[in-house]
């Protein structure tokens, strides 16, 4: 029987090290030629590594999410097919393994037992190939004698290639091994799904951009280099103009006054706020959810093979929440209509769930038509465009009219809630808070959990204090519970 | 009136061009004016001047253009795994363009030469290159790999373009050696095609070599898979027009067919082959097919494209169309495919086997082969070598018996 070691290749072009992100077989496993082994994950991307050996496999040398550097040995496949099936015990891996970040504990793996039936130290199946790995592993060897003068005086600066010898590609050996994840390029694989090239992933890096805030405009929904641009100069200009932002006290009164006309969407934005806040009573009412469910089913769409590519945020699962909430509360989807000698209550049989978004224009509320009928996919993929589109500054009225309920995600900012005021027309509007970890009290014990605030208002001309409370209490259960949806 | 401005033809459509090719290559819908055969559903259509051409095929022809189709995309997933083991530095998938490499390089004769870019790896198949010498510049045991004199397949060229400028050049010596009388007795005629791609396509030397083509008329066919992707590069930003419209520009006539169907892509090749060999001269053929994989191992496509538009390429799969059409007009059973099959997995497994042995050379091959003739500064440079190393003579052993408790003690 032979044990063979497969050691960490350069999948790239010069990559020298790659963060093991899940293994897909596990030590008593019958593996195949080029059956899948792990997923790793380098600089570049997220490969998976082929097995080049066939038989059992012994032993899983390097545990999901540490990063290691190329030529590291990272399983043993022994060539055995019918052998042992049992497994060798899982401990920690011995040897070869030589973390990049981090230490072991005092004391643990320090004196590494050489595995006697292992070749350790030659590299199954051949020197492997690759930019990275040559150009680390190459150990200078020690010279006998000078170079003759003569020769000297002609010799090149540069060190000269030594042929490779198998033992010359050989990963140094290390006595000890980091178990502790190193966490960072997992989660950006599952989440980071941002469409952007490569150099412009590298400028929003080097500026310290988070490329999900950057409002992509490229012809298939990636961020380019413009998007990067002009969102670098807005942060600059806010961050520029507060510096000179006060008037000299010296200076007359008028010259400290900075007049702004008001037209626009800012003049329809106080017209429609007034008239509502003036005619509408409205009533605003709170609550605190624990949204640790909803924050995991997000993250497990993201992971998702069918949501891939489409930007999921707590949003999506609160509007599908309101949506649920109102068909059990009708009243909410409504209208108040003045008619010459009295009023009426409208109540929709549909929903057109508007979603209020700063545009580069102003504050818009466009609204997604007919929402009652979406799929979760559908609804995530119309907040996605409406998002795009208005923040895009395109917007058209048509689709800011015959708007039925409004959530107004405040969160975004940070801010825990507020007293949203409702959009005229409709006699509700939810405010979503930012959703943070927070201490909270479960079965007695206070435990770090994702809490946001809930807030709404509603003209009580049609929604009464109870009615409201059933609602919010209806829309903050979903955020705990995502799974009634399936109700 | 009476006053005319420059203008071109595309004059006011340009954002209509831009948002038809966007959605030629999002929704992979058949684009205008594209010469197709063999449809995705595996139904063989008419067309006035190539079914001419395809009706030569005889059923067992089709068949080796399965089999080669199927044979190369096996050993292109082998070369694939071979570098994620650490066994290649390097590999170019050539995945979805099976029908583009294999229908173009069975149309060409033996007499003809091939100027390949890095990714022809069907169309060496076609040349009987060895596939396992092809991988030897992969593993960076040789700047080639194979002598060209014994394939007409030239040395895979990693310079974008540069391919194109050596065909040219290699066709108007094919034109100069037919008019001495004494070669054009005994020789065939002969013509030559350069391989580029769409990314290449905005290189000043693919306009070099078109313009000189145009200009001696050389006995050459440029054939350009659109694969749709310059690594990040939708083709939409190369080129707002067809890229075989560009031929007009030269003055030569510009065909675009359906890469993936291999049936059409034999057609239209051998018609500009004839074409060039009968002294009428060049022919831009565009091969409108898609890379389904990464650019190399070194790229990921998810960071640049949705999954949902490989899909859409993944509906028009050269190889199915070919299938269903061998089995709708009974031209192949079960045991054929069950035999392609098999024949793949035999590849692979000496493609396997022949990379692992592949050696090393000498860097010594390197000082012999710099100059045909001796150079004295290259023999300085030997003697400093040899020089040099002779210094480790002995250690070897040592070094061997040291290198683990050195690198322990250095910890």
């Amino acid at each position: 029987m032979t044990l063979n070691k497969f050691n960490l290749p350069d999948v790239g072009e010069g990559l020298t090290e790659a963060e093991i992100v899940s293994w897909k077989v596990k030590p008593g496993d019958a593996v195949a030629i080029n059956d899948i082994l792990c997923e790793i994950e380098t600089a570049k991307s997220i490969v998976e590594l082929p097995s080049p050996f066939a038989g059992t496999v012994r032993e899983l040398l390097v545990p999901e999410g540490v990063t290691i550097d190329v030529g590291t040995a990272i399983i043993s496949v022994s060539d055995d097919v019918s052998g042992d099936p049992t497994p060798p015990d899982t401990r920690a891996p011995e040897t070869p393994v030589q973390p990049l970040y981090g230490k072991l504990p005092e004391g643990e793996g320090a004196a590494g037992t050489p595995d006697g039936g292992t070749q350790e130290s030659a590299p199954a199946g051949g020197p492997l190939v690759g930019s990275g790995p040559k150009a680390d592993a190459v150990k200078r060897r020690p010279r006998k004698a000078a170079p003759a003068a003569a020769v000297a005086a002609n010799a090149p600066e540069v060190e000269p290639v030594q042929p490779l010898t198998p033992a010359a590609v050989t990963t140094p050996v290390a006595p000890a091994v980091d178990t502790r994840p190193t966490l960072g390029g997992t989660i950006t694989g599952l989440v980071n799904r941002v469409l952007a090239k490569p150099p412009v992933r590298k400028i929003a890096r080097d500026l310290g951009i988070d490329l999900a805030d950057v409002v992509a405009t490229g012809s298939r929904g990636e961020v380019t280099r413009e998007d990067l641009v002009s969102y670098q100069a807005q942060r600059d200009a806010e961050l520029d103009k507060a510096d000179g932002f006060w008037g000299k006290a010296g200076r007359p009164q008028d010259q400290r006054i900075e007049r702004i006309p008001v037209k626009g969407v800012r003049k329809a934005t106080a017209k429609a706020m007034v008239e509502s806040a003036f005619s509408a009573p409205h009533v605003s009412i709170f609550v605190d959810v624990d949204a640790s469910r909803t924050m995991e089913f997000v993250k497990r769409l993201k992971a998702s093979r069918d949501f891939e590519g489409i930007r999921i945020s707590p949003l999506l699962i609160l509007a599908k929440a309101v949506i649920w909430a109102a068909a059990r509360n009708p009243s909410v989807n409504a209208a108040w209509v003045d008619n010459g000698d009295g009023a009426e209550i409208h109540v929709k049989h549909y929903m057109n769930l508007g979603i209020a978004a700063a545009t580069p224009r102003g504050l818009m509320v466009p609204n997604i038509k007919n929402a009652q009928d979406l799929s979760l996919k559908e609804l995530a993929l119309a907040l996605n465009n409406l998002a795009t589109t208005a923040r895009a500054g395109k917007t058209q009225p048509a689709e800011m009219q015959g708007g039925t309920l409004t959530i107004t995600n405040i969160g975004a900012l940070g801010i825990d809630t507020g007293t949203p005021i409702i959009n005229p027309g409709e006699v509700a509007i939810v405010a979503f808070g930012t959703i943070k970890q927070k201490p909270w009290v479960l079965d007695g014990e206070v435990i770090p959990r994702w809490i946001t605030t809930l807030g709404g208002s509603f003209d009580h001309r049609v929604v009464d204090g109870d009615l409201s409370a059933r609602f919010m209490a209806d829309v903050a259960a979903i955020l705990e519970e995502p799974a009634l949806l399936l109700d | 009136m009476g006053t005319h401005l420059p203008s071109t033809e595309f004059d006011g459509t340009a954002v209509d061009d831009q948002r038809e090719a966007d959605a030629e290559a999002v929704m992979g819908e058949p684009p205008a004016q594209m010469v197709q055969l063999l449809g995705p559903d595996g139904t063989l259509a008419a067309d006035p001047v190539y079914s001419e051409y395809a009706n030569r095929l005889t059923p067992e022809d089709l068949r080796g253009l399965y089999a080669d189709m199927a044979s190369i995309r096996r050993f292109d997933i082998e070369a694939t795994a071979l570098q994620r083991q650490g066994q290649l530095a390097l590999w170019v998938p050539l995945t979805g363009q099976e029908a583009a490499q294999i229908g173009s390089g069975r149309a060409s004769q033996p007499q003809d030469y091939i100027f390949p870019t890095y990714r022809e790896h069907g169309v060496a198949l076609t040349r009987n290159v060895d596939l396992a010498e092809l991988l030897r510049q992969f593993r960076g045991v040789s700047n080639g790999g194979w002598n060209p004199k014994d394939t007409n397949f030239h040395l895979y060229t990693l310079v974008l373009a540069a391919q194109t400028l050596h065909a040219v050049g290699y066709a108007m010596g094919i034109q100069r050696d037919q008019k001495s009388a004494a070669q054009a007795a005994k020789e065939p005629d002969a013509a030559v095609i350069a391989y580029f791609g769409d990314g290449a396509s905005s290189e000043g030397d693919v306009h070099e070599s078109m313009v000189f083509a145009s200009s001696y008329n050389a006995p050459v066919v440029f054939f350009c898979q659109n694969n749709h992707w310059a690594i990040s590069v939708p083709t939409n930003v190369q080129t707002r027009v067809p890229l075989s419209n560009r031929a007009k520009g030269y003055g030569f006539p510009g065909i675009r067919v359906d890469g993936n169907d291999v049936i059409a892509v034999h057609a239209v090749t051998e018609w500009a082959l004839e074409h060039a060999r009968q002294g009428k001269g060049p022919v831009l053929i565009e091969a409108f097919t898609y890379r389904v994989g990464a650019h190399t191992t070194a790229d990921d496509p998810t960071k640049y494209r949705h999954s949902a538009e490989e899909d859409a390429w993944r509906a028009k799969d050269p190889l199915l169309r070919l299938e269903k059409y061998l089995r709708a007009e009974d031209l192949a059973d079960d045991a054929f495919f069950a035999k392609v099959k098999a024949d793949g997995d035999d590849l692979a497994a000496y493609v396997r086997r022949t990379t692992h042995d592949l050696e090393t050379p000498d860097i010594r091959s390197a000082f012999a082969n710099t100059y045909a003739e001796a150079h004295p500064l290259v023999a300085e440079e030997l003697a400093w070598f040899e020089e040099y190393s002779s210094g480790f003579a002995g250690e070897e052993e040592l070094d061997a018996e040291n290198a683990g408790p050195a690198a322990k003690a250095g910890h």
